[in-house]
Parts: structure tokens; sequence; C-alpha cells
């Protein structure tokens, strides 16, 4: 008789210690279903959000992501500026394209790392994470603050920056340019890491576009939506950039778009510091008409939407909150099963997952409930596996 | 840029009760609650339309219910609202066609009671194991 395992993983996640909890049915070392539980860390934000007035919710919103303090604030700002008929000046959405793109640039650039980390490349995840911080750095430098950029505002930006910094930021665009050709070529160049990512965690088109998922997820699976590109919002449409897609849906695929992607983003944010035309920052919006709009915006995982309805008043009636995880997540069911255990942490970390945004997985074993892993055997499975190869491989 | 709008007419006009452009990207369609998910079956699998989420919206008089669709090559948002009426407010589920709604659907019969017939799965996905039944946080009666 076939013998179906049940394998918790969370409600800490192995990899990146935040709650989310997925339950592995397996059949010996292959998944044959999963489920999802989360919203262990609900907030209510949509709901406090209502008793907040509009030019509050900014920096509510920011909150929902530590990575993505910009795009959400954003995506809500534009629904709500759409609403009022505000036309924002130029240079604030040169402003607002800047710090978006160092964003990813710093997401992308800590996705990287940690890849590396879970498949046992601890050199990658030293490296990465050091060149990122320059970046981090510069948007100390550019908005204040390191996270929780409290930036853009309803009708503009709050900060302006000096056109004495431009020259540096051109300058550490370079350098990391520089870094990361490097450490992109270190990874597509080593042969273990082909064997090791090649045709794992696949997630077919027709898959891709069932589930609804947006950003780098979709984009590695064939799908070209990006909305940069189909809602020009900020200076997308000012600046020349290109979008990367791969056509075979597995982990490195999704890690080819992530370092593609990172040089798209180096070359934007150069641009905005050439090009961006001097002029105020932002203009007064003095009341929000009553109305109703959507906004979103091309965050590092993917699509942040956010609806918005205002009846007049100076706080929203309904806002809803849709971050890219809450539709990259349920994938995991199209590109997990089938895998063996040792595979499901790189797939579900392929994806970048963000469980502030959305929210744990766990290795039970169906008959007597007893669990089998807990997450750092998961990361010390899939270590192993690479370590195998590595010595198959003679490395 | 295609009027999405226009073609939603040509197949569907007799069912829609109202339509108005937000900005020129975004459109907004309202239609009744027992004709809302056959046509957002027809957006998205006929029209190529991206299931975005579906925002849910207590009023006083009923659940709206907004479908928000991408139609990306296209560079245009259209919604579909509806409304369901309350104290028992169901519609029909889009979940076995489209697992992407599948999540967004659970999150709505959490947080404002809707019921959506057909779902595959309609469990708990937001609230707590031993959150009480029948209270949904978003709903504006429980809040007072």
């Amino acid at each position: 008789m076939r013998k179906t395992t049940l394998i918790p993983i969370g409600p800490y996640h192995p990899l990146q210690e935040e709650a989310e909890f997925f339950q592995l049915y397996v059949e010996g070392e292959k998944v044959v279903d999963m489920d999802v539980r989360l919203s262990y860390n609900h907030r209510g934000i949509e709901r406090l959000s209502e008793s907040m007035t509009f030019d509050q919710v900014p920096f509510l919103v920011e909150r929902v992501c530590g990575i993505c303090s910009a795009s959400h604030p954003l995506a809500y700002i534009q629904a709500v500026e759409d609403i009022a008929g505000v036309k924002v000046p130029e240079r604030a959405l040169y402003l607002r394209t800047l710090v978006n793109e160092l964003e990813r640039i710093h997401s992308h650039v800590l996705w990287v790392g940690l890849a590396g980390h879970f498949i046992g490349y601890n050199t990658v995840w030293m490296w990465a994470w050091k060149y990122r911080e320059p970046i981090l750095d510069l948007l100390e430098k550019t908005t204040g603050s390191r996270i929780n950029y409290a930036n853009a505002m309803i009708g503009g930006c709050r900060r302006d920056i000096s056109n004495d910094l431009m020259p540096l930021i051109i300058k550490e665009m370079d350098e990391l340019a520089g870094h990361m050709d490097m450490l992109t070529k270190a990874i597509l160049d080593d042969p273990v890491l082909h064997a090791r990512l090649k045709g794992v965690g696949v997630l077919s088109k027709a898959d891709a576009i069932r589930y609804c998922v947006t950003g780098p997820t979709a984009r590695a699976s064939g799908v070209a939506i990006d909305v940069r590109r189909d809602d020009p919002y900020a200076a997308y449409e000012l600046v020349e950039w290109k979008i990367i897609t791969q056509e075979t849906g597995d982990v490195f695929a999704k890690a080819v778009v992530r370092l593609l992607e990172t040089f798209e983003s180096i070359k934007i944010v150069k641009q905005c510091a050439a090009k961006i035309p001097g002029g105020p920052i932002a203009v007064e919006v003095r009341e929000i008409p009553p109305g109703e709009a959507v906004g979103h915006v091309e965050a590092p995982r993917g699509e942040t939407f956010h609806y918005v309805r205002s009846d007049g008043t100076n706080r929203p009636v309904r806002h809803k909150i849709r971050a890219p995880s809450y539709v990259n997540v349920p994938s995991f069911k199209a590109s997990c099963i089938g895998a063996t255990i040792s595979d499901v942490a790189i797939t579900m970390a392929a994806v970048d997952p963000c469980y502030s945004c959305t929210e744990r997985m766990a290795v039970v074993d169906r008959g007597s409930r007893k669990r089998l892993y807990t997450g750092e055997e998961l990361i010390r499975l899939s270590e192993d596996k690479t370590r195998r190869m590595r010595e198959e491989a003679g490395i | 840029m295609i009027d999405m709008l226009a073609e939603l007419r040509t197949s569907h006009g007799s069912r829609i009760l109202g339509a108005e452009h937000g900005s020129p990207r975004q459109t907004f369609v309202t239609v009744s609650d027992s004709d809302a998910p056959t046509i957002a079956r027809h957006i998205s699998e006929k029209m190529g339309g991206r299931l975005v989420t579906i925002t849910g919206l207590d009023t006083p008089d009923g659940i709206e219910l907004l479908y928000h669709f991408a139609f990306d090559a296209n560079h245009s948002l259209l919604t579909l609202k509806t409304r369901v009426k309350k104290p028992d407010p169901r519609i029909l589920s889009l979940a076995p066609h489209l697992p992407g709604a599948e999540w967004i659907e659970r999150e709505i019969h959490d947080l404002l009671g809707v019921v959506f017939e057909g779902h595959p799965r309609l469990e708990r996905l937001i609230l707590a194991d031993d959150w009480p039944a029948g209270v949904h946080p978003l709903r504006k009666d429980e809040q007072q």
C-alpha cells in the first residue's frame, strides 16, 4: 500500500523566518499535494486605513512590507491622485522612479543572497549582501531612511534631493554594475547551479496565467507583463529599459530574470540621476472628491495593487490592498507537486515570497501526525543535495 | 488601446447596468449579481483579462464585489462591479475555473461573510481557528 506522509513546514517558514504554514503531503521523497495556511500576521491594515486621513495612509501602507516600502504607498497615492485628478510635477515623477528602482535593486540582490544560502552557496550570500549595503546607504541619502522611506505623498514627493548627490548615485551604480556582472557570471557559469536549478520547480506558462501570477514569477514563465511598461507611471515612459523574460519557468529562469533586471534597474537609476529636471517636487492637494480608482505599481515581487474609494470626506471609505505574493504563493501548488522535498525549499524561495504581505511549512507523518523535519533540516536537505551534486561533478 | 467596454457591450450589452470611465485607462462596469460570474469568466477566458483581485465592500444596500481585471497588453484596467444582498450574501464562485480566484474568495468569505457557491474549498484563510463563527470583521455593523 502506498503511504502518504504529511510534512508541515512552519508556522515559521524555514527560509525566511516569517509566519506562514505549508503542509506537504509526501510519498517517500515526492510531494503529492500541498496546503497553505496563512494570516498569522494579519494586521488589519485595510480596516485601519479607513480610520486615517488620506495623507496619513501612505505612512501606514509603507509598513505593509519593509522591502516594498516605496511600492505600496506609491500604488495608493496614484489611486488617490487619480480620484483627485492631480498632475504631479515631473521632478517628483523622477524622484519616485529613482527610489522605486533602488528598492528593486536592493530587493533582488537580497534574494540572490538568500537563494545562494538555501542551496549551500554561502559565498554568494555574503557577496550579494555586501554589494547591497551601498544601495541602502544611497536610499538613506536620498530619502533619509534605509527602509520605510516616507518619500512619496499625494501630489508629489516629501523630500527633494540635492543635485550634488547625482554624481555619487551614478558612481555607486557603475560600481554595483561591475560587482553584479561578476556575481551574475559566477552564478550563470557554474555547472553545479545549472544542474541544481534547471528543471526544478517549473511553473508552466499556462499555470502562470491560471494562477494570475505577476512579477519575476510570471516573467520567468514567459508571461511578459510588467506594470512599468503596461500601465506606465512615475517616469518609466521617459527612460530607456527593457522587460526581461525567460521561457522555462524553473528556479534557474527566475534567478536569471532577477539578475538581469538588476542591470535594467541600474540603467534606470542612472538615467534618472542624469535627466532629472528642476522645478517643484509637489503640488498642493486640498481635498479628495468622491470617487474610486485603482492604482498599481511594479514592486520587486510583482504587481502591488491598491483600490481606493472616497466619499468626499477626508478618509477612504474602502482601501483594498493586494500584494504580489498573494497571487504568487498559491502557484506553489503548480510548481511543487511532483518535486522532491529537497527541492521544495528553493522552489518556494524562487518566488521570493513576502510573508508580511501574504504570510508558514511542515513535514508530518500523515498516520502518526508526527513532525518529520524542522526548518533548519529542510535547508540542510537542500544544501546536502547541492553538495552531493558537486561531489559527483568532481568540483 | 482597444476599448474593452465597447467589446463587452457587443457580447453582453443588455446585461450592463452602468458603465463609467475613471481615468482614460480605468473602466468600471456594473452588472447584476446573477450575471457577474458569467461575465467575469468571459473577461478572463475570452477577452484575456488577468484577474488582479476582488474587493469586497460593505454598504447599507448590500455587499459590493469588485472584480478587478488587467488587460496588460492593452494598457487598461476593467473593474466589474456587482452587489449581493444581505443578510445572506451569495454568489457563484470563479475559483473552479480560475485558481487565481481561490484565495481572495476565501478571504472575502472570512472578512465579509459572502458565500461563494461552488468554491472547491471555502475554508478560513485570514481569520484564526478560534475566531467566533459568523462574525465578519469588515462588516460595518460589526464595527459599531
